[in-house]
């Protein structure tokens, strides 16, 4: 609670620190108004056209369900990732042969292009939810996983003695000895596997679906519609930047104040 | 009867798979006293240090300790990187049950009597010294009121005058609430300014060779005392031998 208290408490001048970040978008833009300057309106559309097609799809009912349809598919992959994904890697984590075998098994998963996961998923589940979401999981599983069994592998034996030194009982040794080192690697595992998940999610309903953001994005490619197209982007990277910005960023900070 | 507090270790082997660590170690400590084990770096002190305190199991031996409470204070600070100094302090009583509001002021209280300003009350481990650290690290096993204190060459890192400081506020811990000590340390002089008994520990296996003991009360030992001992010590021929200080003289 206090801790919530004060990642609230501080998120003002978390955010009057945003402006450094606020002008290297704006230059961002503005590079990209002269390409558009450059290429013509076909090619590279003007960042104003880009947002007044942003503003009228949002006035838009069937676009917010397309974008609703994309959130339900990252999110049941996501967490589905990030619940199997914790818990298995900070189990391997304690086991030196379960992190062993699980080495080579991640690199596999890593390995594998989530375009031929795509083509399988088509093969099993057909066109529809299911395939996204697999894709999603395998994409964002290892990354997790691999943030967990971090966590659990590298604790610190110094410190396990120190509490058995002091007979600790079992909730102290796991919220004040064990869970800040485990969180501070599964935390940002998490991080990256969401935008993991958000990237990927595009991309497989792109291939397989007839509905979401990929899907819209399917469509204004076949019509040339490059305005819509790179408004849908626009969503996607702006919920990105939302979600890791104004949300996890603050929690990360307060989370690792003792490392920063 | 009452129960009377002492550490008795009686024939205790100890082995890391098939290298003999500890062999044959017979000691009894009383309750106020300090008692000092010195020896070479690798010799199984530390060895014998955790199995006295519990941090690891005797597989042979025996070692009785009716002590009724014990701390441990490490070489390194071993703080929790998470946590502000009044936090690590207050570790030792929360996980005894106390409250929390209690062990704030208790920690706050000894904090001060270790030399912490209060600005670094807040402060994370990063943030801190090394003799900070270690300051935090005393303050942490004393806070507890331990009858029986384990040290793990603790002042090996720290400047002479911190080290003088730490040292105090101990004789002063033996001297107000007889606490008692078993003390680690390769430092003789070290052993000789705290101890009222050394006990010489040579390696491979480690195995006790000889035991020294002084009349002068530990209170009461100034300086020339100190260096006196050290110097007679150091004549010793045990001591030379142990050490390997044979030889090592300028020519």
């Amino acid at each position: 609670m206090k801790f919530i208290f004060k990642i609230l408490k501080d998120f003002p001048s978390y955010l009057w620190s945003g402006w450094g970040a606020i002008a290297s978008i704006l230059l961002f833009v503005a590079c990209w108004d002269f390409g558009n300057q450059v290429y013509g309106n076909l090619v590279l559309p003007s960042p104003l056209e880009t947002f007044k097609t942003l503003y009228l799809m949002l006035q838009d009912d069937s676009v917010l369900l397309e974008i609703n349809t994309t959130l339900y598919r990252a999110f049941t992959g996501f967490s589905i990732s990030l619940l199997f994904g914790s818990l298995l890697g900070l189990t391997a984590g304690f086991f030196a042969t379960a992190s062993m075998m699980s080495r080579p098994i991640v690199t596999i998963l890593v390995g594998m292009p989530p375009i031929a996961w795509i083509v399988l998923a088509m093969i099993w589940f057909g066109m529809g939810d299911e395939t996204v979401i697999f894709t999603v999981i395998v994409a964002s599983f290892p990354i997790i996983f691999v943030g967990a069994l971090q966590g659990t592998r590298t604790l610190d034996g110094e410190l396990k003695q120190m509490a058995d030194s002091f007979n600790f009982p079992w909730h102290m040794k796991f919220f004040d000895v064990y869970f800040p080192h485990i969180f501070s690697y599964v935390f940002p595992a998490w991080v990256s596997g969401l935008g993991m998940s958000w990237k990927i999610v595009v991309m497989a309903e792109l291939l397989a679906t007839s509905n979401g953001i990929g899907a819209s994005l399917a469509v204004a490619r076949s019509q040339l519609d490059t305005p819509t197209a790179l408004a849908l982007v626009t969503i996607m990277i702006g919920s990105l930047m939302f979600i890791e910005y104004i949300i996890l960023e603050p929690i990360k900070r307060e989370v690792e104040s003792w490392r920063m | 009867m009452a129960n009377v507090e002492k550490l008795d270790v009686k024939n205790l082997n100890h082995h890391f798979g098939f290298t003999e660590i500890l062999n044959d170690i017979n000691f009894t400590l009383n309750k106020g006293k300090v008692l000092s084990i010195v020896g070479p770096s690798g010799g199984g002190k530390t060895t014998l240090l955790h199995l006295c305190a519990g941090l690891l199991d005797v597989e042979e031996g025996e070692l009785k300790n009716s002590f009724i409470s014990s701390s441990f204070a490490f070489q390194e600070s071993r703080l929790l990187p998470w946590k502000n100094v009044i936090d690590n302090i207050s570790l030792g009583l929360l996980s005894k049950g106390v409250k929390k509001r209690t062990a704030m002021k208790m920690s706050q209280d000894i904090a001060v009597k270790f030399g912490l300003e209060e600005e670094d009350f807040e402060k994370f481990p990063k943030d801190l010294s090394g003799g900070m650290k270690q300051r935090v690290s005393f303050a942490r096993a004393l806070v507890v009121k331990p009858s029986l204190l384990f040290l793990d060459e603790p002042f090996s890192a720290l400047d002479i005058g911190l080290k003088r400081e730490l040292q105090t506020h101990l004789l002063n811990e033996v001297k107000e609430n007889n606490l008692t000590i078993l003390f680690i340390t390769h430092d003789l002089m070290e052993a000789i300014r705290l101890s009222d008994k050394i006990l010489l520990l040579e390696a491979d296996p480690g195995h006790i060779i000889k035991e020294f003991t002084f009349d002068v009360d530990i209170q009461k030992r100034d300086d020339e005392f100190v260096y006196n001992e050290t110097a007679k010590i150091l004549q010793d021929k045990t001591i030379i031998e142990t050490f390997e200080l044979y030889g090592l003289e300028l020519k």
